[in-house]
């Protein structure tokens, strides 16, 4: 891969982060359009969570991942200290991958 | 705690990277100056299985397309002069992102988004140094379980979301479509499609989703 591409690739990534924060700017918003953006995490946070676990490639897969993750949905949900929660997620997945 | 999740991904990321064929120096300045591991990952797969550079861009820009979602609902907690919000923009990823938006005040916003960019791009960079030059001593990190530590952090900065009806609206939306997606769609897709779901939020009026709610903590 050349360095040509590294830079084009760099680029592409940081205008992409850099169109969000520069075109808004923290300027105040029509209400409608400011309540869909507060919404935004709650809307793709989720989604990246069920993509990383129950998804490999473009395959729906049950495996290990969904059993450390519904333990940390367990452990959240009760409201467990924030790496309370991703150390049963990780420790129960290995558990499980280990014994599979 | 997630910081130690991302150096040993950094570290399988340059380990990755050099068998794919890049220099250790180009694994590096790839993690400084694209800085989303997803995309990152995804080069170093495609040019590993012998695909095309154009290919790897494509789906590597495909995946970093949500990171523009992240920026606009990170333009209120990114705020300052150019220069600071310049910086702030390569820091918008994932964590970033869902750790800021957990929040509950604009103060502890900006704190989160700052401490857990800064954080994540230390250690990933670290990592990435680390496994470059061949320091694959850990092995796979799947074997610990760690692939399951990143959305299980999410899942813990996703509650406070969750705590208004409009927001569990907008997430289930959110989950539905990506994973119906999923099977039909390139790589990053989905995820970047869910943010229609937003939509859904325009019928239920509230305030915003993270109000009134414990905030979590690095």
């Amino acid at each position: 891969m050349s360095w040509l591409a590294i830079f084009v690739l760099a680029a592409g990534a940081y205008a992409l982060k850099a169109l969000g924060v520069l075109v808004l700017g923290g300027r105040e918003l029509p209400a409608p359009v400011a309540r869909c953006v507060a919404l935004l995490p709650a809307a793709l946070l989720p989604a990246l969570v069920a993509v990383q676990t129950l998804t490999t490639d473009d395959r729906w897969v049950l495996d290990a991942r969904a059993a450390g993750v519904g333990a940390a949905i367990v452990a959240a949900w009760r409201r467990a200290p924030f790496p309370v929660v991703i150390l049963l997620g990780a420790a129960v997945t290995a558990g499980v991958r280990a014994l599979g | 705690m997630l910081g130690l999740a991302v150096g040993l991904f950094g570290i399988s990321f340059g380990v990755l990277a050099v068998a794919s064929g890049l220099t250790a120096a180009q694994a590096c300045a790839m993690s400084l100056l694209v800085f989303t591991g997803a995309s990152q990952f995804a080069v170093v797969g495609v040019i590993g299985s012998g695909g095309s550079t154009a290919a790897a861009l494509g789906s590597a820009l495909l995946l970093a397309a949500r990171n523009a979602a992240y920026g606009l609902a990170m333009s209120d907690v990114i705020r300052g002069r150019l220069p600071t919000r310049l910086l702030g923009a390569q820091l918008v990823i994932d964590e970033s992102t869902a750790m800021a938006s957990a929040q509950r005040t604009p103060a502890d916003r900006r704190r989160g988004f700052w401490l857990a960019g800064a954080s994540v791009f230390v250690f990933w960079n670290l990592g990435t140094l680390l496994g470059a030059l061949g320091g694959d001593a850990i092995g796979n990190p799947e074997t610990y379980g760690l692939d399951a530590a990143f959305p299980a952090g999410f899942v813990a900065l996703v509650v406070p979301h969750l705590a208004k009806f409009e927001g569990r609206v907008v997430a289930a939306a959110g989950v539905a479509l990506a994973l119906v997606l999923v099977p039909v769609a390139p790589v990053g897709v989905p995820v970047l499609a869910a943010a229609l779901a937003v939509l859904l939020g325009l019928r239920h009026p509230g305030t915003a989703p993270a109000d009134g709610q414990r905030a979590a903590s690095a």
